[in-house]
């Protein structure tokens, strides 16, 4: 009893001091305070879809495009590792990319990583080996900061994961650069400030980083035409791969897991249904 | 066990009669788990997830010591020793999805238990030790999915420690030295990264040595039931092994495909995206929210959010934060006392007219508008729709319960389980019915009377 009277008074206290002290403060507020302040950018951001037919990679059943990660691959290489690193990704692991071995080694040497002089221990350079990781364009990141305009770009090996709906959201990106409605800008006062450019699929509408891709920036090795929807397909594509370089294998291990899952419990359903049968009342 | 008619183990050949004399094992397994555990006949699906909780508990055990082989609790490798598991250990990936994912289902699994628990009243004399240790099982697996999702030191690991620890700075005076305390620093760094990583591994056995508790304490009165009728009469039972095995062996199958699922073709649906990116103390994310599963106790934490003052002299006498905090804390802390704010001595609620109505449009809708206004931004109308289901909430168990316990006329109540599952309304009209006084039969249970009335629960 003294429990159940203690609860109830205890209840009723906790209750008040919901209600009185937040709940309707909060209410009123609600109803007739000040409108919460919105940034002006909001009015400006759009949500993207991603690209038109979505990509190979999409789906249960989506699998790599071997040519398009390639091509993705070369994107990354001639713009966006000027500023960006890809510091968990491998040479090695390009060998998923269906590049031979000979060709991984040439790809490797063409990229000089940081090392050690073996005669003097002093910090130099080298050619890269598979073995090594993707070298980043800055030592660190003040050098990144200072240029930059203050802005780290950031690492690029895990971005399809970091992002929200990440494939989609790297080839809105790509694609969200242009000029805010004057008209409306001027109505709520919106400019983008010196040093940052307008996008309208970055949430902040202002980003850092100038409009990477032009039409025809890159010679696709395969003669495809490198229009900027096609490039910011294909390195949005790369980066789902070095993001996730088990994507597939992974579903293919899960849909080879399912079957027999569903092998076994059909088979344990029919067992529970056999050792049940005497017990079960009879249907009336 | 306390049934008269549970089988009896008799070891079969020369070394089973001798290990059953040095060290009576394969006895104790019979008698937990085996044929000489007799279980009531009408057990519905929603007790199939007390194994399944179990079968959660082993599986992050088994994954979580292999990652941790290939795992550095150190502020500067830990974010790549994660890659490294995802990237180059085989089947890593598979590894860290299943432990990562495990958690989640884990706590689907004990909400579905706890939710069993509230709505059948298990929690009801004889079985306070068995509520009252799972609530203790429900504050550990807590603490140490928190822990976990520090350890792979990404954006939401560090902000959600910063955020969890700094609830203890609420405390009135010693606040901010115990977070700088618990955190080994001012900020979450290298010192917690490594006594998160400990204790991530120390507080899984501990849930495992509270679990053989609360199974040892099922095992006195034995399982509860759908009619919340205790067992009177051998006909009322079924050994647990082959039947109870059959079943769970048939729900653990149907819970590993949609597990499964998850792990192969959704892996990263239930996480944040901001936890693959590196911790960074200068960068603070748009939104902190925890995991899912913490979200209804996020969201009474969010409720308070005027402190409590003396009205027109501004005098403070909680603040908001702190309020937050004790509401949080004992919204599960009260679950310690239900045993004893709900007196009625009907257990199940299909047998209770009132408590089901309370149940169903109350407490259910409350804890899905707690939810989904936990992961929720902090702004309108979510914060006021999280302070009305936080004041159901404590309505609900502290005065709710108690008086509809008092007021309430429930149903009648089978004379048994069997009547209950064969029909059959006259004592004696069926094969198992009541022809015979069930006090000759069955030996006395705590908190029942052998000629069929309940006691109360206290």
């Amino acid at each position: 009893m003294t429990i159940r009277l203690g609860g109830i008074i205890v209840g009723l206290a906790i209750t008040a001091v919901l209600v009185l002290w937040s709940l309707l403060p909060g209410v009123y507020n609600y109803a007739f305070g000040p409108a919460p302040e919105k940034q002006p950018s909001y009015a400006f951001y759009e949500h993207g879809h991603g690209p038109e037919g979505g990509f190979a990679f999409d789906g249960a059943f989506g699998k790599w495009d071997v040519a398009e990660l390639q091509r993705g691959y070369q994107v990354y290489k001639e713009v966006c590792k000027a500023c960006h690193s890809l510091k968990f990704v491998a040479f090695r692991d390009l060998a998923q990319l269906g590049y031979t071995e000979a060709e991984i080694d040439a790809e490797a040497a063409s990229w000089t990583v940081p090392g050690i002089d073996p005669a003097t221990g002093e910090a130099t350079t080298r050619p890269g080996e598979p073995t090594d990781y993707f070298p980043s364009p800055f030592p660190n990141a003040i050098a990144a900061a200072a240029a930059n305009n203050n802005a780290i770009p950031p690492d690029l090996s895990l971005m399809a994961k970091a992002r929200h709906d990440g494939s989609n959201y790297i080839y809105d990106l790509l694609m969200g650069y242009g000029e805010a409605d004057p008209a409306k800008a001027a109505k709520v006062g919106f400019e983008t400030p010196d040093g940052l450019y307008f996008n309208k699929h970055f949430p902040n509408v202002n980003i850092a980083m100038p409009p990477p891709l032009s039409d025809d920036q890159v010679t696709y090795a395969d003669g495809t035409k490198a229009t900027t929807a096609q490039m910011s397909k294909d390195v949005a594509a790369f980066l789902t791969w070095t993001a996730e370089p088990t994507l597939v294998e992974r579903r293919q291990t899960g849909w080879f897991v399912l079957g027999f899952l569903l092998f076994a419990t059909t088979l344990a359903f029919l067992s529970y249904k056999q050792i049940w049968a005497g017990l079960k009342p009879k249907k009336k | 066990m306390s049934f008269a008619w549970a089988k009896q183990y008799e070891p079969q050949s020369a070394f089973t009669k001798w290990l059953d004399e040095k060290l009576p094992l394969p006895r104790l397994v019979y008698n937990a788990v085996g044929a000489g555990y007799p279980v009531p006949r009408n057990l519905n699906y929603m007790w199939n997830f007390g194994v399944l909780a179990g079968f959660c508990l082993m599986l992050q055990i088994v994954t979580g010591v292999v990652l941790a082989m290939h795992y550095a609790a150190n502020g500067l490798v830990a974010f790549a020793t994660v890659e490294h598991i995802m990237r180059d250990v085989n089947y890593g990936w598979m590894l860290r999805y299943a432990h990562a994912n495990g958690a989640s289902f884990f706590f689907i699994v004990i909400y579905l238990h706890i939710f069993r628990g509230l709505f059948y009243s298990s929690y009801k004399a004889p079985r306070e030790m068995i509520w009252l240790l799972g609530v203790v099982i429900f504050l550990l697996m807590m603490a140490t999915a928190f822990m976990g999702y520090v350890l792979p030191w990404g954006q939401m690991s560090f902000w959600g420690a910063q955020v969890i620890t700094g609830l203890f700075s609420a405390i009135p005076l010693v606040g901010e030295p115990l977070q700088i305390w618990l955190l080994g620093g001012f900020a979450p760094d290298n010192a917690a990264l490594n006594r998160f990583f400990s204790l991530h591994f120390l507080l899984p056995f501990v849930i495992a040595g509270v679990v053989i508790l609360h199974i040892w304490a099922l095992h006195i009165p034995g399982s509860s039931n759908p009619t919340g009728v205790e067992v009177k009469q051998e006909s009322d039972t079924v050994p647990f092994h082959p039947y109870y095995t059959s079943k769970d062996g048939f729900g653990l199958g149907v819970f590993l495909i949609l597990f499964t699922a998850m792990v192969f073709f959704l892996p990263n649906a239930l996480g944040h995206p901001d936890n693959y990116i590196e911790a960074n103390p200068l960068s603070t994310p748009a939104h902190i929210v925890p995991e899912w599963y913490f979200w209804p106790f996020y969201a009474i934490l969010r409720a308070f959010t005027g402190d409590l003052t003396i009205p027109f002299t501004g005098i403070t006498l909680i603040p908001a934060k702190l309020l937050g905090v004790i509401a949080m804390f004992g919204s599960i802390l009260l679950w310690f006392v239900l045993p004893w704010l709900d007196k009625s001595p009907v257990r199940s609620g299909h047998y209770r007219p009132l408590f089901r109505k309370f149940f169903w449009f109350g407490l259910i809708p409350a804890m899905a508008v707690l939810f989904y206004c936990g992961g929720a931004p902090a702004e309108e109308p979510f914060v006021v729709l999280s302070q009305i289901a936080t004041a159901y909430y404590f309505l609900h168990f502290l005065v709710i319960l108690p008086i509809i316990s008092q007021i309430e006329v429930p149903k009648p109540l089978p004379f048994s389980i069997t009547e209950a599952v064969l029909g059959g309304t006259k004592p004696g009209s069926t094969s198992g019915g009541g022809t015979i006084d069930p006090g000759s039969v069955v030996e006395g249970l705590p908190g029942t009377a052998t000629d069929g009335s309940l006691q109360p629960a206290e």
